[in-house]
């Protein structure tokens, strides 16, 4: 599993975008990776990108709701972005959409390949990409 | 429940250690064992879920502060019935009503949702949870597949 984190600082807002499995045993990995980030940058905004994770139980759950714990401390909101069909239905189950609006979004790659309307990297904020391999 | 005196079309057994790199294994093995049934990718996912969220709980809460053996039995009946049991020799539950409410955990440090029969109940077609005080505990669950290979 793997965690890529994409910053754009001008709009204090995080994007983590997740890679394979979300169990019990990745979730400590990735949300090292996730908390690093937001204790470095501050953000306002969180964005979860589930859009490449292959599988996640309850562990994915608790995930969510603890970034949402210190995102509400911090004053900010977390949204989660692109879950397939199953693993919105694990959010579904859990309510999880009344503490973090579910939303499908461009990854950030996207955004910056097509180059329209944002280029962070262009517009004095730093874009800064953090990858992770587990071992 | 099934009638387990029926006998099953194909069955498989494992055991392993309560590591948590196994939760992995352990769903992967119980989707590769099913996919003789050619199942949907959405049964399987459901039950990859279930599996992972059993074999947890026997890694977070059985042997909480050890390592112990995970016992794992899958068998197929005719029409589609899968059956599936996670058995440990861990602590056991004080109170197995308490422990299925759904939110209720007793590892919030670790972040754990509370959710774990939850997601057992609804992925599944039933469950049944048995568990003796020091002993351990036993998770039965069982799940109609709609393949098309499963009427033979």
């Amino acid at each position: 599993m793997d965690v890529k984190i994409f910053s754009e600082r001008e709009k204090r807002k995080l994007t983590a975008v997740i890679y394979g499995d979300i169990d019990h045993h990745t979730a400590k990995f990735i949300r090292g990776e996730i908390d690093a980030a937001i204790r470095e940058q501050n953000p306002r905004t969180l964005i979860l990108d589930f859009r490449y994770v292959t599988f996640m139980d309850s562990s994915g759950i608790g995930l969510v709701m603890g970034r949402y714990k210190i995102m509400n401390e911090l004053g900010g909101e977390v949204l989660t972005a692109n879950p397939a069909p199953y693993i919105r239905k694990v959010m579904l189950l859990a309510g999880l959409h009344r503490l973090s609006r579910i939303i499908s979004s461009d990854t950030p790659e996207e955004k910056t390949s097509g180059g329209a309307e944002t280029e962070p990297s262009a517009s004095g904020g730093q874009e800064k990409q953090l990858t992770a391999e587990n071992k | 429940m099934l009638n387990l005196n029926q006998k099953a079309v194909n069955e498989m057994k494992l055991s392993f250690p309560s590591y948590s790199e196994n939760e992995r294994f352990s769903r992967i093995a119980v989707s590769g064992f099913l996919t003789q049934l050619d199942p949907q990718i959405d049964e399987l996912s459901e039950i990859k879920t279930a599996v992972s969220e059993g074999v947890t709980n026997c890694i977070v809460h059985a042997y909480r502060d050890a390592v112990g053996e995970i016992f794992l039995q899958v068998r197929i009946f005719d029409k589609g019935r899968v059956y599936i049991k996670i058995r440990d020799k861990g602590c056991g539950i004080d109170d197995i009503q308490k422990a299925m409410e759904p939110l209720f955990t007793t590892a919030p440090e670790e972040e754990r949702a509370g959710l774990g029969f939850a997601v057992m109940e609804s992925f599944m077609d039933k469950i049944k949870v048995r568990s003796q005080k020091g002993k351990g505990t036993t998770v039965v669950m069982e799940k109609t597949l709609k393949t098309r290979k499963a009427f033979r």
